[in-house]
């Protein structure tokens, strides 16, 4: 298995990650990797996620906050297991 | 050329020793006020739309001008005809224009114009069309624009330090790859140049929505972050909130933004503001296409975030590199400031490779750290400075787009 990450995540305290290979299907065991710090773990990819958009590291429940960069980025409106793709279907501003 | 290093007034007090950032040099035009250009543009600049028929015609006539045709200059009133004023005025001052021809429809505001970019002391002709017509026009002005492009082929580029750039930035097609890896990279370029004695530029006060209480805290002090603070929120109260339909209107996110993975203004604004790095702090904050006066660093201009409107901003304001992280892929440039295009997005840079200057899809990738992209980020815009057509110089992007703050008269 290459050392190129599939998915990177920024901080510790977040609980969503960014795909960052083209191409990942459901079922892939992704290498994934915390910038702030370099460290790795692997994690099951639950759905075909585009280049760029978001997976939960674990499982959100639908009232849950988004969190990435360690700093609230909206709330989870429908549940989403671990793996899942998170995007403007299941999470959205707080704001409006 | 030898050159010593340049004094820096407001490079900070802790500062010790040079970095390998300190004796970086550029071949530039130093102009009349002491400012340094890195493009030598003869501009042929309409006062309002009805003259950019006349501009263009001049422009043809003499080839090595530029006109930069544009929707408006009439019947505006109050800030919104200040906002006006400010960019043709900083447009025409700035440091990358040698001379300026400007048309207007009549002589007073014509001469509004001309007088404010002579402050810089460079040369400037301007010509009114009543009472004359097109023709009469465009044979004087061509003229007066091919005696400017005499003299400004003749201007050589001298030696000059990194301390004496103005370098703006904004970022554009958003998605997460530029949270992740090109709005770092532009961060990590301020925080090694913005010591060195760079003048920067950063803003998009709408797309600071969901990171305000991070921006307010990078500014040097209490004073001038309750004032940025108060700056957004009345963009908030009488912008947003005045004018909403949906989530920031249906906009904040972009259709590409969201096409990219971001999905909330709160992601997008925290990624927006990796631009200004770990330790850059601003100094001030300018209003639309106002001219920095505070000294050398870091300010926010209030400005829109759409790319073209808040580059021709910037580029107002004096900026005379832009620095321009994409995700999805935008594609702006602007006539007298070279855009550079930085991307961490490797689709990006397979589909669409001809619009990006700096590939730093390496971060993605674990093999390029964001140190090393800030020095290749550094290095781009030290090659630009000499004189290296960006890609939307090369593509012939000049979008050139007047902010409006509401309807005219």
């Amino acid at each position: 298995m290459s050392n190129i990450p599939h998915l990177l995540v920024h901080d510790h305290e977040d609980n969503v990650g960014v795909v960052v290979v083209e191409g990942l299907t459901a079922g892939t065991e992704m290498f994934c990797c915390v910038t702030h710090d370099n460290s790795t773990f692997t994690l099951t990819a639950g759905a075909d996620v585009p280049i760029g958009h978001k997976i939960a590291l674990k499982d959100l429940k639908n009232g849950d906050t988004a969190v990435k960069y360690g700093e609230d980025i909206g709330k989870i409106i429908a549940d989403i297991p671990k793996g899942g793709h998170v995007h403007t279907h299941n999470c959205k501003t707080k704001r409006w | 050329m030898f050159t010593h290093i340049i004094a820096k007034p407001n490079a900070g007090k802790d500062r010790k020793m040079a970095s390998k950032y300190s004796n970086i040099t550029f071949k530039g035009f130093r102009r009349e006020n002491g400012r340094v250009g890195v493009r030598n543009h003869v501009l042929i600049l309409p006062v309002d739309d009805i003259s950019n028929a006349a501009c263009e015609a001049v422009a043809n006539n003499v080839k090595g001008t530029m006109a930069i045709p544009h929707a408006y200059g009439r019947l505006q009133f109050g800030e919104d005809l200040e906002v006006h004023f400010r960019t043709m005025i900083g447009t025409g001052s700035n440091a990358n224009v040698h001379s300026v021809v400007v048309i207007g429809i009549e002589p007073d505001w014509t001469k509004r114009i001309a007088d404010g970019i002579r402050e810089t002391g460079k040369e400037v002709a301007e010509f009114s069309i009543e009472q004359k017509g097109d023709f009469e026009t465009i044979r004087a002005a061509s003229w007066a624009a091919k005696d400017f492009v005499h003299k400004a082929t003749e201007v050589q580029r001298e030696e000059c330090s990194i301390s004496e750039l103005w370098v703006s930035t904004k970022c554009g097609e958003s998605d997460t790859t530029t949270g992740l890896g090109s709005c770092p990279t532009v961060g990590n370029m301020y925080d090694k140049l913005l010591p060195e004695g760079i003048t920067g530029f950063f803003g998009e006060t709408s797309e600071i929505t969901g990171a305000e209480h991070i921006c307010q805290k990078r500014a040097i002090n209490e004073e001038v972050g309750e004032r940025w603070y108060k700056m957004w929120k009345a963009y908030q109260d009488d912008v947003i909130f005045a004018h909403q339909t949906d989530d920031l209107s249906d906009s904040q996110p972009t259709k590409g933004n969201i096409l990219g993975g971001l999905t909330t203004i709160e992601e997008k604004a925290l990624g927006n503001l990796e631009k200004i790095g770990r330790t850059s702090q601003y100094i001030d904050i300018l209003d639309p296409a106002e001219q920095p006066n505070s000294g050398k660093g870091l300010y926010f201009m209030d400005s829109s975030s759409a790319a073209a409107e808040c580059v021709t901003l910037m580029a107002a304001g004096g900026a005379v590199i832009h620095t321009f992280p994409t995700g999805q892929g935008n594609v702006v440039g602007n006539p007298i400031v070279p855009v550079i295009k930085i991307t961490a997005n490797p689709r990006t840079v397979r589909t669409m490779g001809e619009h990006i200057d700096v590939d730093v899809s390496g971060i993605l990738r674990r093999d390029q750290t964001i140190d090393e992209a800030g020095d290749a980020l550094i290095d781009m815009i030290r090659r630009t400075a000499n004189g290296r057509n960006t890609a939307a110089e090369a593509l012939g992007h000049r979008e050139f787009s007047m902010t409006k703050l509401y309807r005219s008269a």
